[in-house]
């Protein structure tokens, strides 16, 4: 019913090259086995550095066309120099990140023309959890909200349905919504 | 023991296979482990209905709901009665009390073993149905001791668990009907919910089926699917078998908590996503469109259902401390082929088909959700897919039969 004026939505996602990717999961399920990297290298203070170069998939390790650096630091209000965002600001831009892509990549399957599309993300937190001050506080965000505005080719309710789809296929919401194993050990 | 057909399963697909190879003169017997319709006697709670009017219950031969009340849901027994009127009336060869231990291929078809008898056919057809073993999440096992846990098929009525408070996890046709039903006995409700289809009973007037089938809806093929595996996988529409709607919205106003999909527990912790926002807002546009559809057939536009409350919510109980006395697993059924030794299988264990046929020549299956179109999943779709698989299943026939003679 929406595809009369957009037969040629192009938002620059290679949807072809996913669906390839997804037709060839039934008889080779191991190429979807990923692994994702990352080195961290204390700096100075609460400053590290984070480092993200090679990665494993489609059954052989990969590599990003550079290493990409990430400078982790805590603003000034915490006695800290203000190298780099806090951790916890990566979270949001990584959600970010992840949600938006995936607007685009639905967009893009259901050839919806994007103009333009920004997710202003927030946050709560209450330092009462990481300062130990109170133990029925946690430490992690109490709850994040995420507000798109989309122009694009489509209705409201198209608009809505794109953004409710990238929730439902976002690794980064899945794992912000949902427990995950984590495993912390020193060698 | 020889034949040219077996059918496995004698439920209201298998039987219309059955009458579908009696049309072709095709030699056949129906092995069956129980009594015909064995699962709609023993595997239903008491208050379970069918979530189709009696009108849709339609099987081949002109065979159909007879009673006065067309726009009446059928209890589990009516089923079974009804199934039951339909092997004596149509004859159909059923050997009950015959549990299939295994299916090998063998150099003119397969070899049938069974408690009793071993059978020889140049074709199978299972017709086992698509509620053979619930599925529960693989943490299910960490439910505390002291908590009773049950799936459907071994729940009955509310009298089954102990009072206080119930976790129903899983919000689809089973989940909001018990969660209703336990509710309504007195107990605290919470229930667990994922990705769920809500639907109301009655659309302008109509029940909601009356305009799946009118709209055309029912008969959308798979293979005009833009995504078959997702469309086989959705969960049941949030219906109950009474003039009534139950989604999440009548469950929270009967006092009935609802929480977001339950995603593991951790020492004795039940944790709930944070997506129960989004599962809700994707069930009401999903609704839209239906309704859109229904409004575009009919021309005007009906009175459309609230969006779904959703409060804030809890994202972790501590099934330890009393609150939560019994868990429902409302999380699946499916089908069981476990004893089928044919390599029809993918590497996720999962029977790869075609519309019900099989990529090994002459294995067929029938009654699995969207099998060939969306009316499949339904009783009232097993008389064309019986009759496409039987035409398939005779055409193999001539072909082997060519094959020998030349």
């Amino acid at each position: 019913m929406t595809t009369t004026t957009q037969a040629h939505a192009d938002n620059g996602v290679n949807v072809e090259a996913l669906i390839g990717v997804r037709d060839m999961l039934p008889e080779n399920p191991d190429i979807a086995k990923f692994q994702w990297r990352s080195t961290t290298l204390w700096v100075h203070g609460t400053h590290s550095r984070s480092d993200v170069e090679t990665f494993f998939g489609f059954g052989e390790e990969q590599q990003h066309h550079t290493t990409f650096s990430h400078e982790v630091d805590h603003p000034e209000q915490f006695a800290a120099q203000d190298k780099g965002i806090t951790p916890v600001e990566y979270v949001l831009v990584a959600l970010g990140g992840c949600l938006t892509a995936g607007v685009a990549a639905v967009a893009q399957q259901r050839q919806i023309q994007l103009r333009s599309v920004k997710a202003t993300l927030t946050a709560e937190m209450d330092l009462h959890g990481i300062l130990g001050a109170d133990p029925d506080v946690r430490n992690g965000f109490s709850g994040v909200n995420v507000s798109y505005q989309i122009d694009a080719d489509a209705t409201p309710e198209e608009i809505k349905a794109l953004v409710a789809q990238s929730q439902k296929r976002s690794a980064v919401y899945d794992l912000m919504t949902n427990p995950t194993s984590v495993t912390v050990d020193v060698t | 023991m020889q034949t040219t057909t077996v059918v496995v399963g004698a439920g209201h697909c298998g039987l219309t296979m059955s009458r579908c190879l009696a049309d072709r003169s095709i030699d056949h017997v129906v092995l069956e482990r129980g009594e015909v319709a064995s699962s709609w006697r023993t595997k239903r709670w008491d208050s379970l209905r069918l979530l189709t009017p009696n009108w849709m219950t339609r099987l081949p031969g002109g065979y159909a709901y007879r009673g006065d009340d067309p726009d009446g849901y059928l209890t589990a027994q009516g089923v079974a009665r009804l199934i039951d009127d339909y092997a004596r009336d149509t004859a159909a060869p059923v050997l009950t009390g015959t549990t299939i231990t295994a299916v090998h291929p063998a150099s003119e078809g397969y070899v049938v073993r069974t408690d009793q008898n071993t059978w020889h056919a140049r074709t199978v057809v299972l017709a086992s149905g698509a509620c053979a073993v619930p599925v529960v999440p693989a943490f299910a096992d960490q439910v505390p001791a002291g908590v009773v846990s049950v799936t459907p098929d071994q729940y009955r009525n509310p009298a089954a668990l102990p009072s206080g408070g119930v976790l129903v996890v899983g919000a689809s046709a089973t989940g909001v009907q018990l969660a209703e039903e336990l509710q309504r006995s007195g107990r605290q409700v919470t229930v667990a919910v994922g990705e769920h289809v809500r639907v109301p009973r009655r659309y302008r007037g109509r029940d909601i089926f009356w305009w799946l089938d009118a709209t055309g809806v029912l008969d959308e093929r798979a293979e005009e699917m833009d995504d078959l595996v997702r469309a086989r996988h959705l969960p049941s529409m949030q219906l109950v078998g009474a003039d009534r709607t139950v989604d999440l919205n009548s469950l929270q106003a009967l006092g009935v908590r609802v929480v977001g999909k339950l995603a593991g527990i951790c020492d004795g912790h039940a944790q709930f996503s944070g997506s129960l926002r989004n599962v809700c807002a994707l069930a009401d546009l999903k609704l839209a469109r239906l309704l859109d559809t229904i409004d575009a057939y009919a021309g005007g536009v009906g009175e459309r259902p609230a969006p779904t409350e959703v409060a804030d919510v809890p994202l972790g109980i501590d099934l330890r401390r009393g609150e939560i006395r019994s868990v429902v697993w409302a999380t699946g059924i499916k089908a069981d082929f476990s004893w089928v030794d044919v390599p029809v299988f993918d590497a996720r264990g999962r029977l790869k088909h075609d519309g019900g046929v099989t990529p090994w020549p002459g294995l067929y299956v029938i009654g699995l959700p969207l099998l060939r179109r969306r009316r499949s999943t339904f009783i009232d779709g097993a008389a064309a897919d019986a009759a496409d698989l039987a035409a398939h299943l005779a055409a193999h026939l001539d072909r082997l039969a060519s094959a020998s003679a030349s």
